[in-house]
């Protein structure tokens, strides 16, 4: 009972927000109201439901105050636009579930389920951003007395540039009580932002000291807000201390950009890899790659839907499904198509394409010309934070280790299996390879069939990153000729080399020149190398090139 | 030859051009729907052709149009611009539609005007656009910038009190022009160059880490950050994805959309956008009778609970009725009856409304802004106070300040320079010239 003895010099009733009384209150069991009585949350709740802009604060403020212990449940409802009146009778209830025409909707006093309820007959209680932006900073200070320090540290970190007079008080307090670092550098981050604005000299010069280090935005804003104000000795301060970031920031700045370059490298990577083997080690010019990526992504939604509730599970699956189904459409064009146009690469493109075109249109008469939603598993949302500026994002993090973990199995396959070694007799010299009895027919079966299983596993992996429909193939088709090239046809090596520094490079050019002149950058400077180097970074050397 | 058989004759001469007569009062009037339904822009259009199909089938139910059935006559331009001048001529020449239903680039548009100009056919233009267009022969019942773009700049800056703007958009037509004419604007309200970003994107961009690390920076230099968006389509799902990973919350940097509808949110996980903004004159979530009327027939329609509704498609809904009024009105369905008779005509919206066609082609609609919510709609939080006509010349663009559009008689004109007090071209031609 600790955190009690604490809160206790808290109970000021000067305070506009007394979190003691709902801790205590919590402590205790749940009113029960008996039937005569009415239940005071009837009247707050309608009081808020009722509320003009204006009145809002207050309404937000009551229900804080009534110390309720269901408060932060019904905060929570309306922050979450789940608070809807029965236009009938002025009911508030909150909404469980709003989607289609018949919402189920619950009592938020008793929280007894009311069944379902024809979306006409309620009355949203509308929120906005404004709103929300307060009824964060109220739910945030609540969450600050947590036990739980993940909790708190969520709170700690909702609570920057959303001080305010009411609050920094509390805050103050809290603050010589003995909290864990991160949490009481945020705290006094953010009341450092408060006094920078409000307090006087004294307060203003403490405020800048703290804030020199941070690296939060809020604190940038802050401080460049009191570059731009009237006091002139305040003014330079925060110039130096602005200074002093900035140059901290250069560093993560370089560091992101390293990291963003080597993302969208590994995506291309990714998409090329396939290719690398169906047109580098083979030779066959396939259009219809993109479309194996699609195929790939599509499985991912397939096997979320046929997994609902388990986006993560569904996404691993994903990843042999999705071999195979890419794998086996691989097989049946080549079998129908490319094979008959062996040695025609003119032909071969012309017929790749259209098949492309036919699948795109399949995907959208059978499923839907829409774009599919697939859910990003818990685990591979949100960031990685280093600091204040650099968090990096986990979806591109586990795409990279992807891309990294594909090439390093490929290699494998290429360099140590017997597979490998027939895929690369046969390409070295068909009919010598045949003469020494392998079946050049089944090697190329077995080729393709596993560049196109790539590019299915592409197609899971940027599932998670763009959008999966019909055009998602279309868009990468293009990327990936341009890597398989520029890495020179026929080696893996080259095509990781060039998928990753082509990455990078967009990324440096795209804050500088935009991302379409990027684009365009990246294309000139490909041909003016292909006119020097006419085979790519790693051309092959030897025998292999001839054949 | 007797008496007899003469008047034999005659009366069934006689029965036989009344039946003819009859005849001719039954034949359909031919509605053209000109969508892709197939290539990059079948995601968007297919929905509108449907909804044509189902607001024929409902006043046919009535009893057609003056006891006249609807026939629809559904052409695939396969989202390839110029395939769409080629469908609109065959719909004009060899179908013989009353009346064109379609378009949804401004491209297709532009391919497809020279051809209504030429043959003198009606086309109702259902989708948000750039405005700077004003043409005999089309009816705009999208939004043209003043009903979409600046309210929704004016909410930003009035109720949220943003002062800085980034403008970001798909690098095309559209963006380019609604961005130059925002640009004005917030110049002439006293925002100074630094405060506003402009970022353009290639169709489809995928990779937005490195923009939204840049507005994030940008949006850290202490005053209040908004970001208005014309991205495109199939480039939102990524951009609002990397928003959510790199923790850009609403509350912080709001993002305005003037391309992102219910149906672009079907294929996103709505969760870490609850906030964000929409610009429309439509939202499925509006609280009105006719709206829930409308989504129960949609719904029944498509045989699919999780159907949504979306602003083109009330577009079409208000300009096919506009359409059946202004037919009533003039007693038949010839085309310069109808584009009489239709500037004026009044009907309802699906928001609790009326929507009026003005005498430049463009009606007059409501301005909503909404919040997106965790169940993929919209819910609205701020309104305009009356409908706003749509102005097919912007104020706020150099050239077109001094046009203005009126197709009443006597100045008949789409484009008359209230200064020199000539007509230009007209908007067919203008648009070859500007293609070749």
């Amino acid at each position: 009972m600790g955190i009690f003895r604490w809160l206790t010099p808290l109970c000021l009733k000067a305070l506009h927000l007394n979190p003691l009384g709902l801790v205590l209150l919590m402590a205790l069991s749940l009113p029960a109201y008996s039937q005569t009585e009415a239940d005071p949350g009837q009247a707050l709740l309608t009081n808020l439901a009722d509320a003009s802009s204006r009145e809002m604060d207050a309404a937000i403020e009551a229900i804080v105050d009534s110390g309720d212990p269901r408060a932060r449940d019904w905060l929570n409802a309306f922050g979450n636009n789940r608070l809807s009146r029965i236009e009938e009778t002025g009911q508030v209830v909150e909404v469980l579930r709003n989607v289609g025409r018949n919402w189920t909707i619950a009592d938020p006093l008793t929280g007894e389920n009311l069944g379902e309820m024809s979306r006409r007959e309620l009355d949203r209680v509308n929120i906005n951003n404004a709103i929300r932006g307060k009824l964060e900073g109220v739910l945030a200070m609540l969450d600050l007395y947590s036990d739980n320090p993940e909790v708190q540290e969520a709170a700690a970190e909702a609570m920057m540039g959303k001080v305010n007079a009411s609050v920094v008080k509390p805050l103050t307090k809290l603050l010589e009580r003995d909290l864990p670092g991160p949490i009481r550098n945020r705290i006094e981050e953010s009341v450092a932002i408060y006094q920078l604005e409000q307090g006087d000299a004294e307060a203003q010069a403490q405020a800048i000291t703290v804030l020199t280090g941070s690296l939060h935005s809020n604190a940038r804003a802050a401080l460049n807000n009191a570059v731009a104000g009237d006091d002139p000795a305040l003014a330079a301060s925060a110039k130096e201390a602005l200074v002093s970031i900035e140059q901290k920031l250069k560093m993560n700045r370089a560091a992101e950009t390293l990291y963003f370059g080597l993302s969208l490298g590994s995506v291309l990577v990714l998409a090329a890899i396939g290719l690398a083997i169906t047109f580098g080690v083979m030779g066959v010019i396939n259009m219809a790659h993109g479309e194996l990526i699609m195929l790939g992504a599509y499985t991912t939604w397939g096997m979320q839907q046929l997994l609902p509730g388990q986006p993560g599970l569904a996404l691993i699956l994903s990843i042999p499904a999705g071999f195979l189904v890419a794998a086996l459409a691989g097989i049946a064009i080549e079998r129908s198509v490319i094979q008959h146009l062996k040695g025609r690469p003119l032909e071969t493109l012309l017929a790749t394409f259209g098949v492309s075109l036919i699948l795109q249109q399949l995907v959208r008469t059978v499923i839907s010309p829409l774009n599919r939603s697939v859910t990003t598993p818990e685990w591979m949302s949100g960031s990685l934070v280093i600091n204040d500026a650099l968090s990096l994002t986990l979806n591109r993090m586990y795409v990279i280790g992807f891309a990294l973990v594909v090439f390093a199995g490929l290699m494998l396959i290429m360099r140590k299996t017997r597979l490998g070694l027939e895929v690369r007799a046969v390409t070295q010299n068909r009919a010598m390879a045949r003469s020494m009895g392998i079946r050049a027919t089944r090697v190329d079966i077995l080729t393709f069939g596993l560049g196109s299983g790539v590019a299915g596993l592409a197609g899971v992996a940027l599932s998670q990153i763009t959008n999966v429909g019909p055009n998602l193939g279309q868009n990468y088709i293009i990327d990936s000729f341009m890597v398989v090239v520029f890495g020179g046809v026929g080696n893996l090596w080259g095509t990781l080399l060039a998928g990753l520094s082509l990455g990078t490079i967009n990324q440096i050019l795209e804050p500088w020149a935009g991302s379409v002149l990027a684009k365009i950058m990246v294309l000139v400077l490909i041909i003016l190398f292909i006119q020097k180097r006419p085979k790519g970074l790693f051309p092959q050397k030897g025998r292999a090139a001839e054949g | 030859m007797s008496i007899k058989k003469h008047v034999k004759l005659g009366l069934s001469a006689l029965a036989l051009s009344v039946s003819f007569h009859a005849m001719a009062a039954e034949d359909p009037i031919k509605v053209g729907i000109l969508h892709s339904l197939s290539g990059t822009m079948a995601i968007s259009e297919t929905a509108l052709k449907d909804t044509m199909e189902m607001l024929i089938e409902q006043q046919n139910a009535k009893g057609g149009i003056d006891g006249r059935q609807l026939e629809a006559v559904v052409v695939d331009p396969a989202s390839n611009w110029p395939l769409f001048a080629e469908k609109a001529r065959e719909l004009l020449e060899k179908e013989k539609v009353d009346v064109i239903f379609g378009n949804w680039t401004s491209v297709s548009r532009k391919s497809v005007l020279p051809v209504v100009e030429e043959l003198n056919g009606l086309l109702f233009y259902p989708v948000q656009y750039e405005g700077e267009e004003s043409s005999e022969n089309v009816f705009y019942t999208g939004a043209a910038p003043n009903q979409q773009a600046i309210p929704a700049v004016d909410y930003l800056k009035n109720e949220l009190g943003v002062e800085r703007w980034v403008l970001a958009g798909t690098d095309y037509v559209y963006p380019r022009t609604t961005n130059k004419i925002l640009e004005t604007y917030l110049k002439d309200m006293g925002v100074a160059e630094a405060d506003i970003m402009i970022n353009y994107t290639p169709f489809g961009h995928s990779d937005w880490q490195s923009i939204v690390s840049d507005i994030k920076t940008f949006g850290s230099a202490g005053k209040k950050t908004a970001v208005v968006s014309t991205i495109n389509g199939d480039a939102n799902v990524p951009f609002y994805r990397e928003l959510g990973n790199q923790g850009i919350a609403s509350s912080d940097i709001p993002v305005v959309a003037f391309s992102v509808g219910e149906q672009e949110l079907t294929g996103i996980d709505t969760g870490p956008l609850v906030g964000h903004l929409a610009a429309w004159n439509y939202f499925m979530s509006v609280d009105s009778d006719a709206n829930y009327d409308f989504i129960d027939a949609w719904i029944e329609y498509k045989g699919d609970e999780k159907a949504v509704t979306n602003d083109p498609m009330e577009a079409h809904y208000i300009g096919f009725n506009m359409y059946v009024e202004a037919v009533e009105k003039a007693g038949t369905t010839d085309v310069d009856a109808v584009k009489d008779a239709i500037i004026g005509v009044s009907v309802p919206n699906l928001t609790g409304g009326y929507a009026t066609m003005m005498p430049n082609h463009h009606i007059t609609k409501p301005v909503l802004i909404g919040e997106i919510q965790d169940n993929g709609q919209f819910s609205v939080v701020w309104e305009t106070s009356s409908t706003v006509a749509g102005d097919a010349w912007s104020d706020f663009l150099p050239g077109s300040r001094d046009l203005i559009s009126d197709w009443r008689a006597p100045l008949k004109c789409g484009n008359f320079n209230v200064k020199s007090g000539t007509c230009g071209a007209s908007a067919g031609e203008q648009a070859l010239a500007d293609a070749e």
